[in-house]
């Protein structure tokens, strides 16, 4: 059984049909891409399964349980978590209280701290910030910011909307190594990017979107080697 | 002294002010709405301690008590019943509309319950006046209670605010609510418990008000309901410190003006001012411009 599965998934976004008969399925450990051009419906899927919007028709399965019907805030503490377009830190919060944030929905209240530990870990820079307002963060260390803060519930699924953006090419390089081992620890991964080339280098597979519609999809190895992709979406 | 008399019965209204005004202020930052019905809960606050006091014989501070949790319930009740359902509607007017809706429904209930006679509230302070300076700087009970009632209400809501789980939330659904969610807090959870604490206050603030200025009717919240907004966009609406400040200087505004300018042009003067501001400082005294990275 996949970890997430989603099958004909309509939305709307009052008139306009956004997302057509969507079905697409994330297995456990896996990284997923989800690619495609500005405006196919990429971050319209990602806020369906999150929540944030609703579906008019198609289901949602995570481990096994219908979410299209749960709030958004509660599927936080079913172990989803988001790093949301343009990364939305709190910019007036210091990065200590980012992080918190993070760990709303968290119980185990003794954990927290290795929790802590362990983005810290990961992002060193953000110790060094930790009482300053995210706001005075560069682009850089607020996407960071945005990834420790969703690693703070400890989630199974992690949702990551456009990670790259508006970043330098170091800087992606970056971000995509820490995508990776973040999926290495444990961590399965769907990834919507227009940077079509390090997601399919990250994904284990992929799926291609189109105004809305899945038009491809398959091996990422595979679809980076597939002459129609190369053209559209790689530059080539 | 006569000056000093002013100036500390000026900073006691304003402090009256500044109460109600947080509960404009943190509704606005958080629900990003005006709720212009939060004078009329002052209202019943006062109400239910004079009906508490007087028929049922109840201890001021008991009543106190009572009122507050009258008005808590209400203000839940408010955002459930007329103000949730329009969140997320085309415009934001409507919701700006719905809130004088309830302004008119809560007087006029208040009209039948309680009939338009002007009551003559009991102060429920017992504390004696200061005398200082040899009798010449009277400084009366209801003036201490209230700047000192002000003050816990400041550090109690600031402590809440930066050391507690839902007062964190609080500034996090202030800032981005699909964030907030994101993080799985309960934004309307988050929204109800900001209209509970805003009306609590709201109730301390009636009472301190009667207390001081002893007359009410069911209009009596509507004049200080809007100084009280005036006070809030005035230190910059969203921000606590600045409803604090903003309804202190207000009041001081108000009582120096109505001491040496002119008493009828008191209420013109407290509009003016805040013209002048809004003007030189859109964003109020202490109203933020954000300054973010991109």
């Amino acid at each position: 059984m996949a970890m997430l599965e989603v099958k004909n998934l309509h939305v709307y976004y009052g008139m306009i049909h956004a997302i057509k008969d969507v079905s697409f399925e994330v297995n456990e450990g896996e990284i997923i891409a989800l690619i495609g051009a500005n405006g196919a419906g990429k971050t319209t899927i990602l806020h369906t399964i999150s929540g944030l919007i609703g579906a008019r028709s198609g289901s949602i399965m995570f481990e096994g349980k219908e979410t299209t019907k749960i709030p958004a805030h509660e599927l936080v503490s079913m172990g989803m978590a988001q790093v949301p377009e343009g990364r939305r830190v709190f910019a007036q919060m210091s990065v200590y209280q980012n992080l918190r944030m993070g760990a709303y929905t968290r119980k185990d209240k003794s954990e927290l701290d290795s929790t802590l530990e362990m983005v810290f870990k990961r992002f060193p820079r953000l110790k060094e910030r930790l009482g300053q307002p995210a706001g005075t963060l560069s682009g850089g260390e607020q996407q960071m910011l945005a990834m420790g803060r969703a690693l703070m519930s400890h989630p199974k699924i992690i949702l990551m909307d456009e990670p790259s953006m508006g970043l330098s090419p170091i800087l992606v390089n970056e971000i995509f190594d820490i995508i990776k081992s973040v999926n290495e620890a444990g961590t399965t991964v769907l990834l919507v990017e227009q940077n079509a080339r390090k997601a399919l280098m990250v994904a284990d597979r992929a799926y291609v979107l189109e105004t809305g519609r899945i038009v491809n999809s398959g091996d990422a190895k595979e679809l980076m080697n597939d002459d129609s992709i190369r053209k559209a979406y790689l530059g080539e | 002294m006569s000056f000093l008399n002013y100036l500390i019965g000026g900073i006691s209204l304003g402090s009256v002010y500044a109460i109600i005004a947080l509960g404009y202020t943190m509704v606005y930052g958080i629900a990003k709405m005006l709720n212009f019905a939060h004078g009329d809960v002052i209202m019943i606050g006062a109400f239910t301690v004079f009906i508490a006091t007087t028929q049922a014989g109840i201890h001021p501070l008991a009543a106190i008590l009572l009122a507050m949790v009258i008005c808590t319930v209400m203000g839940i009740l408010i955002e459930r019943i007329a103000y949730r359902p329009l969140r997320g509607a085309a415009s934001p007017l409507a919701v700006l509309i719905t809130a004088i809706g309830v302004s008119y429904l809560l007087q006029n209930l208040a009209l039948l319950w309680f009939g338009s006679n002007a009551k003559s509230f009991k102060s429920v302070v017992t504390i004696p006046p200061l005398r200082l300076a040899g009798g010449a700087l009277i400084i009366s009970g209801e003036t201490i209670v209230t700047i000192i009632a002000c003050i816990v209400i400041m550090i109690g809501l600031t402590t809440f605010i930066n050391k507690t789980k839902p007062g964190q939330a609080m500034l996090a659904v202030s800032e981005d609510q699909g964030a907030a969610r994101l993080m799985g807090i309960n934004v309307n959870g988050i929204i109800a418990l900001t209209f509970a604490i805003g009306s609590a206050l709201a109730a301390i603030a009636g009472v301190l008000l009667c207390s001081s200025y002893p007359s009410l009717d069911p209009y009596t919240g509507s004049m200080p309901g809007i100084k009280a907004f005036v006070a809030a966009v005035f230190g910059g609406i969203g921000s606590i410190p600045g409803a604090m400040i903003g309804g202190i200087l207000l009041g001081v505004i108000e009582i120096f003006g109505r001491a040496y300018i002119s008493a009828q042009m008191a209420d013109a003067i407290v509009f003016a001012v805040l013209i002048v501001v809004l003007l030189v400082r859109p964003t109020g005294l202490l109203g933020k411009k954000i300054q973010e990275k991109v």
